[in-house]
């Protein structure tokens, strides 16, 4: 007997929508066999590992807080994405959205006008749409490939991050320490729930997914980027400009990825530091591909990257587990989701081996 | 009436007194966040190995646990408030990053000891604790303007915030103090850790003439550099002797386990109070890595004669004259610099033959 793959007539649906729940499951599998392999009670590290962060109000709450840069970068992404415009850079814009957005903030440190956090969201979308800006004016004018320039950018943008805290804009009474001003209460985006560190921010990334199932699936523009993406030609033949698809998949990108970027600063972090993202621009692709490019996937996948965070911590504290565990389970997560979408596109067949 | 009441009072505190003695049986839960993951070496390395002194010292009274590589963002603020929560008793952010975090997440668990490295705001249950590392530099730097050839010394450094200037003037200090010819160079590499730039740093200095070179990074790079080309080293954090054994001199080593043990003993007595700690080598904070076989007899009595001064607070790194390169006189003569300076240090010492990043 031998397993073949045969080239299915038309991708299946089905796997499609069954290829990331395989990945999960997968995943699953495996990260009990790796907690016994490492000497722990597999159903103690699954506990732990995946139960333990959502045991509390406290904790929940900390689940959306984690999921919402994730699901702001990622549905962004998506848009572009679908489009076949790799935006790789959505780290570098969601600092300089930080950035401006913390800017209006430190500006206007005395203010207590209510338009005080809708004018640091908007320099926070900003932000991130000039940013993504200079890859897709490179792309449309030199034909520069985005996926290189956007992520060289994101090093420009830390070290922009860097140079602002530790120059200009370092708080004169922090001891020369790496950091501005902490933010005044009402440059600070309003908690959701006393007592838990959720705000608002997470109510913004569900607009944020609606506006962009709206656009995806109902607006004349978001039909055009999908046919862009997945006829290249017939989108050209039907006369539809690859420039604004490129354009409008870069700036969506960008603008939701600033939101993210202002939301934690405005939000758990409460000043300008160097640490404002730990990788959130990078790990909304796994998120955006896992939800399928889609608004209601990427909820879902959101948060469940956001629990391989705080798994982590727990798995750390509590398990003796090293950090790099969270890693191991997101690169396993990827590596099985690209590997189950082999059947999208393949049928897997037993058969005998012909002569 | 009143008897009653007062019988009630003295049952009430016998129940009390009862219960924080079982309470006192048990172990004591003390819980650490790392910046970094513990690896083989450096800063988080050093809080791991006064962690696991600490247990060891206290066995069957504490239990400890651990949060490695937590990023200095948002998601330090849950670790630590995890930590509380779980019952630890006493908590201790070991980087700089965690000092906001921290005082957030301090008011909600009044009964635990929040200690945090290397900031600078005090709560009730907050304290700070630092170490004075300048003064270990200043002995390296009495090596190194011993022994060197070139009369030029290389310094690798991640940012020019005070505690890194401090270490840089200390060493520039001490090499001057036994060789006015001496000449410090900095090289900036903007990271606290990259073992790349910092290696491609120490060539750089090495190929300028630094016949001597140290670091204020966290990886072993600059030390294993200095010995792959032959050129003597001074390592920081943890004493690096196993990546450079013919080379490494010497090195200023953070020991944070005696301070760990008192800790938590002043917490167990009732004794804690919240204060900034800043201790040295008289207080067992830091320690010089063990001198290599290639430092002459002389210089190692001299250093250790040095130390010995420290220790008893005859001697300190910044004793005036202190001279900062504009020719500006920072510390005037018979005088010793403050430690409002100290923490405020912002400019390089006469002998520091590079220029300070403009901010």
């Amino acid at each position: 007997m031998w397993l073949k793959f045969e080239a299915r007539t038309e991708p299946s649906l089905l796997m499609r929508y069954l290829s990331p729940v395989l990945a999960v499951f997968l995943m699953l599998i495996c990260g009990l066999v790796l907690f016994s392999v490492l000497g722990k009670n597999p159903m103690e590290g699954f506990k732990v590992f995946f139960l333990n962060p959502v045991k509390d109000t406290y904790g929940m709450a900390e689940l959306l807080l984690k999921a919402t840069p994730l699901m702001l970068c990622a549905v962004g992404l998506s848009v572009g994405f679908r489009a076949n415009i790799w935006n790789i850079g959505a780290e570098g814009q969601l600092l300089i959205g930080a950035l401006a957005g913390g800017w209006v903030a430190l500006h206007f440190e005395h203010s207590t006008s209510p338009l005080l956090l809708p004018a640091m969201i908007l320099a926070g979308a900003l932000g991130g749409m000039l940013w993504a800006a200079i890859p897709a004016f490179l792309r449309t004018r030199f034909n520069a490939n985005e996926i290189l320039t956007s992520l060289m950018l994101v090093y420009i943008a830390q070290l922009v991050v860097s140079w602002l805290v530790h120059g200009p804009w370092k708080d004169p009474d922090g001891f020369n320490f790496p950091q501005t001003k902490q933010f005044q209460v009402h440059a600070m985006l309003p908690l959701l729930k006393a007592g838990t560190r959720l705000n608002a921010a997470f109510l913004v990334g569900i607009g944020g997914l609606v506006v962009g199932w709206v656009f995806m699936n109902r607006s004349f523009l978001g039909y055009q980027m999908k046919v862009a993406g997945q006829a290249e030609n017939a989108s050209r033949y039907a006369g539809f400009s690859a420039k604004r698809t490129v354009w409008f998949g870069m700036l969506a990108g960008g603008c939701m990825a600033g939101i993210a970027g202002l939301a934690e600063v405005a939000g758990p972090i409460g000043q300008l530091t160097e640490h404002i993202s730990p990788g959130y621009g990078f790990a909304a692709m796994i998120v955006a591909f896992l939800g399928r490019l889609n608004p209601i996937g990427i909820f879902f996948s959101s948060l469940l990257m956001a629990l391989l965070y705080l798994g982590g911590e727990q798995a750390q504290q509590y398990l003796n587990l090293p950090s790099s565990i969270s890693n191991v389970f997101q690169g396993m997560l990827l590596f099985f989701l690209l590997g189950s979408d082999v059947f999208v596109y393949f049928r897997p067949r037993f058969a005998r081996r012909n002569k | 009436m009143n008897t009653r009441k007062s019988v009630a009072t003295i049952l009430g505190g016998a129940v009390l007194l009862a219960a924080t003695s079982l309470l006192a049986q048990a172990p004591v839960k003390v819980g650490f966040v790392y910046v970094s993951p513990i690896g083989d070496a450096g800063w988080t390395y050093q809080h791991d190995l006064g962690r696991k002194q600490m247990e060891a010292a206290l066995s069957g009274k504490v239990t400890t646990q651990f949060v490695e590589n937590v990023p200095e963002g948002a998601d330090a603020e849950r670790v630590i408030r995890e930590m509380a929560q779980s019952g630890c008793k006493v908590v201790f952010t070991t980087s700089f990053g965690y000092m906001n975090p921290t005082l957030k997440v301090a008011p909600t668990y009044p009964n635990t000891v929040f200690m945090h490295a290397t900031g600078y705001k005090t709560a009730v249950n907050v304290g700070q604790y630092n170490a004075r590392f300048y003064e270990g530099r200043y002995l390296n730097g009495v090596i190194a303007g011993k022994m060197t050839k070139s009369n030029i010394a290389g310094y690798v450094a991640a940012f020019p915030i005070p505690e890194v200037l401090q270490g840089i003037n200390a060493f520039t200090q001490g090499m001057k103090s036994v060789n006015p010819k001496a000449e410090v160079r900095v090289i900036w590499v903007n990271s606290w850790f990259d073992p790349g730039k910092e290696r491609e740093a120490a060539l750089t200095l090495i190929s300028q003439g630094a016949d001597m070179v140290t670091h204020h990074t966290d990886s072993t790079a600059v030390v294993q550099a200095a010995e792959e080309k032959g050129v003597y080293s001074f390592s920081y954090h943890s004493d690096m002797s196993k990546y450079g054994p013919k080379t490494q001199l010497s090195g200023t080593t953070h020991i944070w386990g005696e301070f760990y043990i008192k800790t938590i003993k002043d917490v167990m007595a009732g004794t804690w109070k919240p204060t900034s700690i800043w201790g040295g080598i008289k207080d067992g904070m830091i320690k010089i890595a063990p001198m290599n076989a290639a430092v002459p007899k002389d210089v190692k009595a001299l250093v250790t004669k040095l130390e010995g001064e420290i220790r008893s607070g005859k001697r300190h790194p910044f004793v005036g004259p202190v001279v900062d390169q504009d020719g500006k006189t920072r510390v005037p003569a018979g005088q010793v610099m403050k430690d409002e300076e100290l923490t405020k240090m912002d400019y390089y010492v006469q002998g520091v033959d590079s220029k300070l990043p403009k901010s």
